[in-house]
């Protein structure tokens, strides 16, 4: 496992192994979607109070999740990076901070479409939402950094830092709702454990949705990355080899 | 159920589709700017290529 884990950091092999494994994640990705998606807006049923607008959960939720979640993926990378200066682990935390960004839009847009009619405002300055907006400018900071210096190595570990400091903000996030009581409700799915507050008819295609998301992460990562790998290791042998020969 | 009352979304149309079209757009960005960037820098490196090979002879 680990030497397998080491050779994954060597750029040449990733390259490799990721072009093997695309079409199957692409595949698996589209499949989740076009579960999900019809399950999300037709097949479940309309929520006793909210009415139709539970149909904005199956994105909002996941979204907001992964916004988090490739939050914490990116500044472990960038830990990674810091500490035994793997070179691959740095294109991972650039190419996760766009992604992350535009979930992170995606949650306080879609988060604010249901707040107009179920709690009468776009927007207010409660905890979750606060602090997922600072969150969205955590990232925009981290590609702002990383892309204002020179030195690739440098920026690379700036930006990591940066991405450490602010993971005091998940928790935040995390626990925000059970802090302080404020406008956000509290959360409704317990991760995989059975028996959360939320009927299985919206839970099933909820977690489906959530599957089909962190395929589109993993999918839209690895594409970045490999673009990130190719234009560091331009001048390298196998890259020339391998443009020659396509 | 009909298409209209479909679209209807129980008088929240106004709301859900929104979230649905915005989705799309951002998923849909996610996707094409990765794919024509990879594409983009092989096409590069391509040229590159040639252009030094031009050069030796």
């Amino acid at each position: 496992m680990w030497v397998w884990f080491h050779k994954l950091g060597s750029p040449r092999y990733f390259w490799g192994f990721s072009q093997k494994l695309m079409p199957w994640l692409i595949m698996a990705c589209c499949l989740a979607f076009l579960i999900g998606l019809p399950w999300a807006l037709v097949f479940s049923p309309a929520d006793y109070q909210q009415g139709e607008t539970v149909r904005i959960m199956y994105i909002h939720v996941p979204a907001a999740m992964m916004s988090m979640m490739i939050y914490v993926v990116m500044a472990s990378a960038g830990a990674v990076n810091l500490i035994w200066r793997i070179k691959l682990a740095e294109l991972v935390a650039a190419a996760s901070a766009p992604i992350g960004a535009s979930f992170t839009l995606l949650a306080l847009i879609t988060g604010s479409l249901w707040g107009k009619p179920m709690w009468g405002t776009w927007w207010a300055w409660d905890a979750r939402l606060t602090s997922e907006l600072i969150l969205l400018f955590l990232y925009l900071g981290f590609i702002a950094l990383y892309n204002a210096i020179e030195d690739r190595r440098s920026a690379g570990r700036a930006a990591a830092i940066l991405a450490l400091v602010g993971v005091v903000n998940i928790p935040i996030i995390h626990y925000s709702v059970e802090w302080w009581f404020t406008l956000h409700q509290g959360p409704t799915t317990q991760g995989m454990r059975v028996g959360g507050s939320i009927d299985p008819s919206m839970r099933y295609p909820l977690f489906t949705m959530m599957i089909a998301f962190n395929l589109f992460y993993v999918m839209t990562l690895i594409k970045r990355t490999r673009t990130l790998v190719l234009q560091q290791e331009r001048n390298s042998g196998w890259v020339r080899e391998m443009v020659g020969s396509r | 159920m009909n298409w209209a009352e479909f679209f209807h979304m129980g008088g929240y149309a106004l709301y859900v589709w929104p979230v649905y079209i915005v989705t799309a757009v951002i998923l849909i960005a996610n996707v094409v700017i990765p794919f024509r960037a990879e594409r983009r820098i092989l096409r590069d490196i391509a040229r590159n290529l040639r252009r030094e090979s031009r050069d030796v002879k």
